[in-house]
């Protein structure tokens, strides 16, 4: 029974294969649950959210007030509706109903005609900053010169010329569609949590079923437990990258600037890495309960230390060289490169070499870990 | 004699501070039909487990068809068949993809006939497309044992095969194993029944992780050097309570309209049937049963320890 048998490890592939046909309930779910979070994520998380909805009180109706409100609207971040008193507002600010009330002062166009400066009060509910961060923004842009049209000519703002401008150009995602940046990674995270916790349960499966005893009993190597039941599971994780990325294209318009061979290559890579530790894990765990729990517990750092959740950028060191540990981290930067900026080998080869590391080593873990006998 | 298939010396196996095998020294010829008995607890499991190489031993040595039980784990494997306890097929698979994938693992030449052939020896064709989470108890051990001899393996170890199975089917079962003895191959199988232990051509008996007594049925009988007795007579069960307790009583059980009653010392045993003064009974002596051997040998395993 020394050495690699390929006869073995294509009669371990077919069996895993047929189990897996079987299964009809567990490969529904392969699939099914990639596409869910995919239209869940993908619409909505929204770090740049428009349309916030906004109260209006206004103690008088004059032009000036219907040209700022119609600006307001134009910017598309504020949904603007009316009040009847300041109460009503409050209410709906603290309920959530509101995420900006607008407080238009007494006399505001006379005010205005004599040049007192009135002030608008702008409430804003800033339990969430970045909900609210780029509506505020385009306020701050917009109040210097809105009136301009309706005052008469000796009012209007002559704004003082900057000494120079700054023009902010939006690379790879002009329009700063938070889509454009989820949805490539979300092809890594989905790839991870089904592939993850698909094989953290195949050796616990074998277990738990009691033909953990005869398959140990049999001449079969560990290697070739390990790749008959990885196989498979590759098979569907391509099935799973092919389905996201179909929907990623059409319905999210996400381009493909870069290689669609390389890309799918890289995920290969990155694949092997999550099947090696879910392999390990599953050596490792006694039960699947166990396998689950460990499964999940690695996927947290994953889902929040790549780079995913939070910039990368913004993180302290000790998060950044755990996160660079991370598969997920690398597999988000290679999609996102390859996706929207067109990138090719070179530039992804420092995120793709040490992946390739990270599978080869927890590979031969998991195969070392994998007991041959029941002690 | 002939060669010996099983051939082990002092072999020691601990969980943690647990010691299950506690120097175990059996032997068994090539070619016979073992039985394995003892209590629960008793370390059959374990010293299967480790014939198979299922479980390295912590000490000891021994040979397993001629080959080495540490060094040769692999070359034993090829070469036996192992019948777990607990039923270990894929259920989801049927009888037929089972026994397929079993016998791709040990690269069965000839794949298609020999799964075939199988079947048809233990009545399987007809279930061949059925999943085997769908058979009954003796449909299942049917499988398992087909599965064990695909291989045509010199040694079966077979462990607790016919435990749930109904009365019937476990003398098919053993009718099966009596043929795969004829074929050459040795078996050790591992059993509570007596009925059972009485189709063995040897016993060993174990207790405590160590072998109390091995040999043919009759052997294992007279070496116990047991007197029984036999009652029939109203107040049987009465009489049984009562001689439990005196001295140099072993068993005393009611079987049926029988008593029976054992123990090692016959002056003993006569002493105590005649304090029990019930001039109904009619005792006269019998011949010693495994069954009254066994349970002497637990007994005494019980108080011993």
């Amino acid at each position: 029974m020394s050495g690699f048998s390929p006869i073995r490890l294509l009669a371990m592939l077919r069996k895993e294969s047929l189990q897996m046909r079987r299964d009809r309930g567990t490969v529904g779910i392969t699939v099914m649950l990639p596409l869910i979070q995919l239209f869940l994520f993908g619409y909505a998380i929204n770090a740049n959210p428009r349309h916030l909805p906004t109260g209006l009180l206004s103690a008088e109706h004059s032009t000036y007030e219907r040209t700022l409100v119609a600006a307001l609207q134009n910017t598309r971040y504020f949904d603007i509706r009316p009040f009847a008193t300041e109460a009503a507002a409050e209410q709906a600010l603290a309920r959530g109903d509101a995420m900006f009330v607008l407080d238009i002062p007494p006399n505001f166009s006379r005010r205005i005609e004599r040049g007192e400066r009135p002030q608008v009060l702008m409430d804003a509910d800033a339990t969430d900053p970045t909900a609210i961060g780029n509506a505020s923004a385009a306020v701050a842009a917009l109040n210097a010169t809105v009136l301009n049209r309706d005052l008469p000519a000796d009012r209007q703002v002559q704004p003082p010329q900057p000494p120079f401008d700054i023009v902010l150009h939006a690379r790879y995602n002009p329009e700063q569609l938070t889509a454009l940046n989820i949805v490539p990674g979300l092809i890594g995270l989905i790839l991870t949590i089904s592939t993850l916790v698909m094989t953290s349960l195949a050796i616990t499966r074998e277990r738990e079923g009691g033909t953990m005893e005869n398959l140990l009993a049999m001449p079969i190597r560990p290697v070739e437990v390990m790749l008959g039941k990885i196989i498979p599971y590759v098979g569907l994780a391509y099935v799973q990258t092919s389905l996201i990325l179909t929907i990623a294209v059409t319905v999210f318009h996400v381009p493909v600037r870069g290689s669609l061979l390389l890309l799918l290559l890289a995920l290969g890579v990155f694949i092997a890495c999550n099947l090696s530790v879910g392999f390990a894990i599953s050596t490792l765990a006694r039960t699947q309960m166990q396998a689950q729990q460990l499964a999940q517990f690695g996927l947290l750092p994953s889902i929040m230390l790549s780079g995913f959740m939070f910039p990368f950028q913004g993180m302290p060191g000790w998060a950044r060289t755990i996160g660079e540990l991370l598969p997920l981290t690398h597999t988000l930067r290679i999609c996102r490169g390859i996706l929207l900026k067109g990138n090719g080998l070179l530039q992804i080869w420092p995120d793709l070499w040490p992946m390739g590391v990270f599978a080869l080593l927890v590979g031969t873990i998991a195969v070392r870990m994998y007991r041959e006998t029941l002690d | 004699m002939n060669a010996l298939a099983i051939d082990v010396h002092d072999l020691r196996k601990s969980f943690g501070a647990r010691v299950v095998i506690d120097g175990l020294t059996m032997q068994v010829p090539e070619g016979e039909i073992c039985g394995f008995l003892g209590g629960n607890g008793s370390g059959k499991t374990t010293t299967i487990r480790m014939l198979c190489g299922l479980l390295r031993p912590d000490g000891g040595s021994g040979t397993c068809l001629g080959l080495d039980l540490i060094h040769d784990s692999a070359s034993i494997r090829l070469q036996v068949g192992y019948m777990t306890q607990r039923f270990s097929f894929y259920g989801d698979l049927t009888v037929l993809e089972n026994l397929e994938f079993v016998g791709r693992l040990y690269r069965v030449p000839g794949l298609a006939g020999a799964v075939r052939a199988v079947m048809q020896r233990f009545g399987l064709a007809d279930r061949a497309g059925q999943p085997a989470q769908e058979l009954s108890g003796g449909w299942k051990q049917r499988l398992a044992l087909a599965a064990c001899v695909l291989h045509r393996p010199r040694l079966l170890l077979l462990d607790e095969p016919t435990a749930g199975v109904d009365a019937k089917a476990r003398r098919e079962f053993w009718d099966m194993i009596h043929e795969m003895s004829a074929d050459g191959m040795t078996v050790l199988v591992s059993t509570h029944y007596m009925d059972e232990a009485e189709r063995c051509q040897r016993i060993v008996y174990l207790a405590g992780g160590r072998l109390v007594v091995q040999g043919s049925a009759d052997e294992v009988v007279h070496s116990a050097n047991l007197v029984t007795f036999e009652a029939t007579g109203p107040g049987i069960e009465r009489a049984a309570r009562r001689l439990r307790h005196l001295p140099g009583v072993a068993t005393a059980a009611v079987f049926g309209r029988d008593l029976r009653l054992a123990g090692l010392d016959r002056a003993a045993l006569r002493r105590a049937i005649d304090s029990l003064d019930e001039p109904g009974l009619v005792w006269k002596e019998v011949e010693p049963r495994l069954d009254d051997v066994f349970i002497q040998m637990l007994n005494r395993q019980e108080a011993g320890t």
